[in-house]
């Protein structure tokens, strides 16, 4: 009893609410826009004696989804058809119910053809699917050494950069994501070409801050950049965070200049 | 080495004899005009003691100077006479023998250190007395007297020069751990590698600079147990590896087994006034926060959950319920929490940076690196009094001045300075009040100083 008064009740209110929503739709003056044309349809009339008893006539339809396909795409051919008692598809899809649908593969541009048989006559309907050339893709040249007899280590060196930092920050910058993109690239190539090894992702610092508070900021600096690696597809098992604070600094003048080279994530060979 | 109390000093006997009380010995250094005026004429040495006593009196009078605690008279000023005991003072002389004659222009001395030394049976002997020269009364003015015994060898010489000078210092309200003590701190010397360092060790004044450690790494946040047996530090291997926690025997340098955490960082230890447990930052989850745990690095638990860089954690070496440390992101500042690391509060007041805070022995004041008035990573040495934490006192003035830790006598702050335009971070020691600067290394990079008992 009690279910049937919410069901009641909750019918009542979903009637309300397409009321509301009719109304709503109804009271907007921007019109809907037609809906987009279909795959190509074959409607010929229908074969057979005479005009007359069209309604007993076989009908139909067929569908290609996509019309448009790139070599190895599957295709779903669906139909309907009426007043057919044999229906068949050509191109090696063969008999079929009088509706269905079913998955093609072909591997080249292909007209498909449904043939419908009935007492009063025969229907058919074509649907074309297209195959398209994708195009070229831009292919970067890999990054390889000069040297094919290069080592792990000099590969590491020669083609990896430093991802930089702001003063007493751990936010990537832009110039350090195009820098650690090129990384990630790069570290995959290198990961191929040395099948068991792993890097470092170190975390330095300017000789500003404290020695303390450096050796965290330059920890999450080389997370940071870790983490953005293993966005980028390179595998994290491979990469190993040190963090060095400011006790490995590569410059030691007291310049701005200086103590950017020393705020960064660098990347060494790892064990 | 028997160890002596911090402040051992005589309530009622510093009183009667018009000596200011240390017990805040940083105020009663700052007191400059109301510093003891020492005169401190040469011991002389009977027989075989007299080849002695030029070694005898040259420690007395650097273990006075370096206390900070005394204004030492010029010898220059000293009359004529000098008396040996006791019973050569006179109720008036004029040439040496009465403490008027000390007491009044051009020595202007409160007190008079007087003795002599003798070598009896074999035996080195000397006698050690302190009066005030401002008593009429030769019996009042009597504030010191001892005797001290020992074999006739410079060794024991200078053995028996730090007993009484300590004796003296003690008197005076301040404290003889300075004598007993050790700084332990980080050099290039001995190391391996461009970027080696391992740990030494010297006495409070500079001397017998020796190498701890041989661990062929680099080393760094050097911190020394409460009793002086136990070093920690963070280490890096050289060939590369990320920092990690190493407690090493104090006089041997061999590694104390110590579990390090399952995260890219371990470092920087404090320990707990008992030695029972540390301290220390560490990333097991990603971040750094500071965790606590025993001695051995085992049962650890984690005291912050900030998202900052939480570091440097220093237990109140009276009130282990109290412990600072540094955070920030960005700008590193000075916090206080409790043990279980709540009640969090800053104690620096947001100006610049603010680092390496160090509790003084008694847990009244902290010394910290502060950029306040300076450019970014330009730090100077600042004191505060922590019930009074916006009250600071600035000690230094020139280069990057870092790292101040207390002595244990409570009067000297051991830091590690770098010049500003070239030069190798060394390491000095000052007075507590920023006075009596003084370079102790100067061969290599010498870092991370911290000051421990023997």
């Amino acid at each position: 009893m009690t279910l049937q008064f919410f069901r009641s009740r909750t019918l009542t209110a979903s009637a309300l609410l397409a009321l509301a929503l009719f109304t709503a739709a109804c009271s907007k003056h921007t019109p809907i826009p037609p809906p987009p044309p279909g795959p190509k349809q074959d409607t010929s009339q229908p074969t057979g004696n005479g005009g007359a008893a069209t309604s007993t006539r076989p009908t139909a339809t067929l569908n290609a989804e996509p019309s448009r396909f790139e070599r190895g795409q599957e295709i779903k051919l669906t139909w309907l058809t009426t007043n057919a008692n044999d229906v068949s598809i050509s191109n090696g899809v063969g008999t079929v119910g009088s509706s269905g649908t079913v998955t093609v593969s072909p591997v080249d541009t292909t007209t498909y053809t449904l043939t419908a048989n009935g007492p009063n006559g025969t229907a058919t309907a074509t649907a074309v699917v297209t195959l398209v050339t994708p195009a070229p893709a831009i292919v970067t040249p890999p990054v390889r050494p000069n040297n094919p007899m290069a080592t792990f280590e000099s590969r590491v060196q020669s083609d990896l950069k430093d991802a930089l930092f702001d003063y007493d920050s751990v936010n990537i910058r832009e110039d350090a994501r195009a820098a650690l993109t090129a990384d990630a690239e790069a570290l995959k190539h290198i990961f191929v070409d040395f099948p068991n090894s792993s890097v470092n992702v170190e975390g330095h610092c300017d000789e500003r801050g404290s020695a303390e508070y450096n050796l965290g900021l330059g920890d999450r600096r080389a997370s940071s950049a870790r983490d953005l690696l293993v966005q980028l597809g390179v595998p994290a098992a491979r990469l190993h965070t040190i963090s060095y604070g400011k006790e490995r600094p590569q410059c030691t003048d007291a310049t701005e200049a200086c103590y950017q080279l020393n705020r960064r994530a660098h990347i060494s060979a790892g064990q | 080495m028997t160890k002596r109390p911090l402040i051992a000093v005589s309530f009622v006997a510093a009183l009667a004899s018009g000596v200011l009380l240390a017990q805040d010995i940083r105020t009663f250094i700052n007191k400059i005009s109301e510093k003891p005026a020492l005169a401190v004429p040469e011991f002389r040495g009977a027989g075989d003691a007299q080849p002695l006593m030029a070694v005898f009196n040259s420690t007395v009078n650097a273990d006075l100077q370096n206390s900070g605690l005394f204004d030492l008279r010029s010898k220059s000023y000293f009359p004529p006479t000098v008396p040996q005991q006791q019973t050569d003072i006179r109720p008036q002389d004029g040439k040496g023998l009465a403490l008027a004659d000390w007491a009044g222009a051009p020595v202007n001395a409160t007190h008079l250190v007087f003795g002599y030394a003798a070598v009896t049976n074999g035996v080195f002997v000397v006698y050690g007395n302190v009066d005030d020269t401002r008593q009429q009364d030769a019996q009042s003015a009597q504030l010191l007297s001892n005797r001290y015994v020992g074999s006739p060898t410079e060794a024991d010489a200078i053995r028996k020069a730090h007993e009484f000078a300590t004796d003296i210092i003690v008197k005076f309200g301040g404290s003889a751990a300075l004598f007993d003590s050790r700084i332990y701190f980080t050099s290039t010397r001995g190391s391996a590698g461009k970027f080696g360092t391992e740990i030494w060790a010297m006495d409070w004044d500079g001397n017998n600079q020796k190498q701890i450690t041989h661990l062929g790494a680099q080393l760094a946040h050097t911190a020394i147990s409460p009793d002086g047996s136990r070093l920690a530090f963070t280490m890096w291997p050289l060939a590369g590896g990320q920092p990690q926690i190493v407690m090493a025997n104090s006089q041997t340098g061999r590694r104390i087994p110590f579990y390090n955490q399952q995260a890219s960082m371990n470092s920087c230890v404090g320990f707990t006034p008992d030695g029972t447990h540390i301290y220390y930052a560490s990333t097991p989850t990603g971040t750094p926060q500071i965790y606590t745990a025993a001695v051995d690095g085992q049962g650890f638990s984690p005291v912050t959950s900030s998202r900052g860089n939480p570091t440097e954690p220093k237990v109140n070496p009276k009130n282990p319920g109290q412990v600072l440390f540094v955070d920030g992101s960005p700008k590193e500042q000075i916090y206080r929490m409790n043990s279980a690391g709540s009640g969090i509060e800053r104690i620096s007041n947001g100006e610049g940076e603010a680092s390496n805070p160090a509790w003084s022995p008694d847990g009244q004041h902290v010394a910290f690196a502060w950029t306040r008035g300076y450019m970014s990573g330009e730090f100077n040495i600042f004191v505060i009094d922590i019930g009074k934490p916006q009250e600071y006192e600035q000690l230094t003035h020139d280069g990057k001045n870092e790292n101040p830790v207390w002595a244990p006598d409570g009067a000297h702050i051991v830091f590690m300075r770098t010049p500003l335009k070239s030069g190798n971070t060394q390491i000095y020691t000052m007075l507590a009040n920023g006075t009596q600067v003084k370079q102790l290394t100067t061969q290599g990079i010498n870092k991370y100083p911290v000051w421990g008992v023997k």
